[in-house]
């Protein structure tokens, strides 16, 4: 029966290859699907995925962490607090409309105005409109992330956005937990329009005809599926029933690396998996010959080696290589009789008993991870008492500070190393937000001023010396214990050049896909 | 018959009562919904104000009284991921699980009385104990496992069956779309169908030889053997129905049942029904959702017992439903 309905199909698709153009269709498959099409409803790497489909940024990465322009064309800085920007011209959104500077003033004041993006966008105070294609971002004090911070600017159709829905709403209104217009309608000047969206069942994109860069890529149409259970998602690839898939697990790489017609693509990715201590709870974390002891007891590549099978890039520091903080001199530290020695010396040679916690569905394999460093600290004679759990519970016994040594991974949104430092290292303080993740309470004023120092210079080469200085700073002192960044994994039907997508922010530019077609 | 139905609607209504009542009491446990809602640098403050502004921060009576005068007049509550009521999100996904019940349903009955018959009337035969061999096994192998196999060999190794989903659906009725009225959709629902009837089947395989072996000895069917009735006539007229009768009140209990298995089965095949949902759900701690998902399971659950007290009356005329109301 499969058979001839094969052969149906297979006839059906002959009988009207010859009339209708051949479409290029790629499917999709994410463990998740968009929250919301509204870019501002929440940061996370579903929106912003969704963005770079249906929106464009001013300026986005390239694959060497480089900045492109995108609807920006060029920018100069013209004082030390503003920068101005041309934007591309010949530029229309989905309804037609054109875009202008005043679509650019009025997405910063909304990005302004979300709870979720408006940290990001603290320094920034206005878009000044100079003309229909040129504006000004201006920040309260020089401030060097202009750049990084534009590529989260997605211009929005104004136009579009603005007045009310029958009901009286209105259309420009950001809602978090509810219905609104922005985020079940959406206009933007992206490669792709949403024709079709049936929320956690599939989201249908169809190529923009009017769209500005005309040579992007070739697919016609793009079907996002999310399938949460990994070993359905690579099944679904491996039968040919889906293109493409993020991610790939861990356990499934080797087989999608060796099937046939298929290709794994992997590179390093930017967030690091670490481990923080408690000095609040415990007296013996306050004296760094200990935190030491346990950086070196911890065999941070045994564990990328044997539990991330390799998927991981052993890390000694916050910042991956590509970031200006990024200290090469650092190694990662693992020496058993080292750590003893430094045990002993801090007057802990018998050791003594801590409690920890780790997710369990958080990160590739973080429960895992956490028997492995378990085990490995009774080695120096620190008793674990482990517990793990789902992050939903996780999280508010993170906030609680509720055991000894926690586990947290850590992406930079502004891709930036002081931000490393700004939300797992720097001093707690709830006025200025700095040490929102700092569970271990670790504070240490020279860093923290290096970092503020670094956030107010504008030139790369001195920022890089202050970040790589910070850095330096947090190994020597064993602030933390860095483990691993996770490599990222995207699994791709052969011939479509998914390799020249991907990126290590992990939203591989769909718009740009150029598919082999065989015909 | 009336007063049994009065009696079962109040004892419905407290069994709901119940179950709104321990969901909203264990809401709290699940985990901070606030934080599958905003990114990772929103500062606390915010987080308050949103706290409030969800009536989060309220105590647990205040909660409850305004969830239950709500549910009252049938608002389970909003989703937080799907931004729509939650009885509503519920209701659409509702079909493509009852869909897929159906199907596993189909499966069961459709084997288990021929295979539970004839393993009863030949139970020395070598193929009732390759029969009685599979039914431990089916027994003995969690579903998700069941699933995730299948899905390798039938749809990796061999391509017969698609891997994911539910194909190509027709608009029947409001929220009902049917796989059963497309080849592809026939396709896309044969597995998860086997894998949900391969913990039930073998269970009915066993119930209904062991029933059916019992009734075999009875004083009846050796009588109309004696009188000599055609054999299948006894064994598919005369016994099996009156083996029928446990066989259906398990099987009012093992429908119910059944609605839980779906959520593996549904989450291994990404089948958009309510049991895939809830998992979601709880994963993203959308508790509006997972308060009214519990609701509407406890009364499926209520109304298949009702429904299989009142089919027991018509199987069995001993069985007197007007005195049970008494």
């Amino acid at each position: 029966m499969t058979k001839f309905v094969r052969s149906l199909a297979a006839a059906a698709v002959v009988a009207m290859a010859p009339v209708a153009y051949a479409e290029t269709t790629v499917r999709v498959a994410y463990d998740a699907d968009p929250v919301s099409l509204d870019p501002h409803e929440q940061l996370s790497g579903g929106t912003l995925q969704l963005s770079h489909m249906v929106f464009d940024p001013l300026v986005r990465w390239t694959k060497d962490l480089q900045f492109e322009p995108r609807l920006a064309e060029s920018w100069e800085q013209i004082d030390e607090t503003t920068m101005r920007f041309k934007l591309r011209s010949g530029v229309t959104f989905h309804s037609g409309n054109a875009l202008t500077a005043k679509d650019v003033d009025w997405t910063f004041d909304r990005l302004k105005a979300s709870d979720d993006f408006k940290a990001i966008f603290a320094p920034f105070t206005d878009v000044e409109v100079v003309d229909d294609m040129t504006f000004d971002l201006k920040t309260s004090e020089p401030y060097p992330l202009v750049l990084h911070t534009a590529t989260y600017i997605f211009p929005m159709d104004s136009a579009y956005y603005t007045g009310t829905t029958d009901d009286g709403k209105d259309k420009g209104e950001i809602v978090k937990h509810g219905d609104s217009f922005a985020s079940r309608n959406v206009s933007g000047t992206g490669p792709f329009v949403v024709s079709e969206r049936e929320q956690g069942v599939r989201v249908v994109f169809d190529r923009f005809d009017g769209y500005w860069d005309a040579d992007a890529g070739n697919v016609d149409k793009i079907v996002l599926t999310p399938i949460k259970e990994d070993p359905t998602r690579v099944a679904a690839l491996l039968s040919g029933d889906v293109d493409f898939i993020a991610p790939v697990p861990p356990t499934d790489l080797k087989r999608v690396e060796e099937a046939e017609g298929v290709d794994l693509i992997t590179m390093p990715g930017t967030r690091i998996i670490t481990f923080q201590m408690n000095q609040n709870r415990v007296e013996a974390f306050k004296d760094a010959r200990v935190r030491q002891a346990i950086d070196y007891a911890v065999n941070n590549a045994g564990i990328v080696d044997r539990i991330m099978r390799g998927f991981g890039t052993v890390g000694a520091q916050a910042s991956p290589a590509g970031y200006l903080g990024y200290n090469e001199a650092l190694a990662p530290r693992f020496d058993l009789e080292k750590a003893k020695a430094l045990m002993a010396e801090a007057g802990y040679a018998d050791g003594f008993s801590i409690t920890m916690m780790a997710p369990n569905n958080r990160y590739v394999n973080d429960d895992k991870i956490a028997q492995a460093v378990a085990s490995m600290l009774a080695q120096i004679n620190i008793k674990v008492d482990l517990q793990t759990m789902p992050k939903a519970q996780y999280w508010p016994t993170f906030d609680e500070r509720a055991a000894d040594m926690m586990m947290i991974g850590w992406h930079a949104d502004t891709e930036d190393s002081a931000n490393f430092h700004q939300f797992l290292t720097a001093c707690p303080n709830p006025d200025n937000g700095n040490g929102q993740y700092n569970s271990g309470n670790y504070c240490n004023e020279e860093a923290d001023a290096l970092m503020d120092a670094a956030n107010a210079e504008t030139d790369p080469a001195k920022r890089a010396e202050m970040l790589q200085k910070l850095e330096g700073i947090l190994y020597d002192e064993a602030a933390f214990i860095p483990l691993h960044w996770q490599n990222l994994a995207w699994g791709s039907k052969s011939g479509m050049n998914s390799a020249d997508i991907v990126n290590a922010l992990n939203f591989p530019y769909f718009g740009d896909l150029v598919v082999e077609t065989g015909s | 018959m009336f007063a049994y139905l009065a009696k079962r609607v109040i004892q419905a209504v407290a069994v709901m009562f119940v179950i709104s009542l321990i969901a909203f009491a264990i809401q709290g446990n699940l985990g901070d919904p606030l934080r599958e809602l905003v990114g990772q640098s929103v500062s606390e403050e915010v987080r308050q104000q949103l706290r409030d502004e969800m009536g989060l921060n309220d105590s647990f009576v205040t909660q409850y009284l305004r969830f239950a005068g709500n549910a009252l007049q049938g608002d389970l509550g909003t989703s937080y991921f799907f931004k729509e009521p939650a009885l509503d999100v519920i209701l659409k996904k509702l079909p493509a699980t009852l869909e897929l019940v159906f199907g596993a349903t189909l499966i069961i009955v459709g084997f288990s009385v021929p295979l539970g018959v004839y393993t009863a009337i030949k139970p020395d035969s070598i193929l009732s104990r390759i029969i009685m061999g599979l039914s431990i096994v089916g027994i003995s192998i969690p579903v998700f496992l069941t699933a995730i196999l299948m899905i390798f060999v039938f749809s990796v190794e061999y391509g017969w069956f698609p891997s994911y989903g539910r194909g190509d659906t027709v608009q029947v009725w409001g929220y009902w779309q049917t796989n059963f009225a497309t080849a592809d959709g026939w396709l896309h629902i044969i597995l998860p169908s086997i894998a949900l009837a391969s913990i039930m089947l073998p269970l009915f395989v066993r119930l209904i030889r062991a029933e059916m072996m019992e009734v075999l000895q009875s004083e009846y069917v050796k009588y109309a053997k004696a009188k000599g009735i055609n054999p299948w006539r006894i064994y598919f007229v005369h016994a099996l129905k009156n083996t029928l009768l446990p066989v259906i009140t398990v099987g009012g209990v093992q429908i119910g049942t059944m609605v839980a298995y779906t959520i593996l089965t549904e989450t291994v095949f990404q089948w958009p029904g309510m049991g895939f949902m809830f998992l979601e759900a709880v994963n993203r701690v959308d508790t509006p959702l997972i308060v009214a998902y519990l609701i509407v399971v406890g009364f499926i659950f209520v109304v298949t017992n009702t429904i299989v007290d009142l089919i027991y009356g018509l199987v069995n005329p001993t069985v007197n439903i007007a005195r049970m109301g008494a």
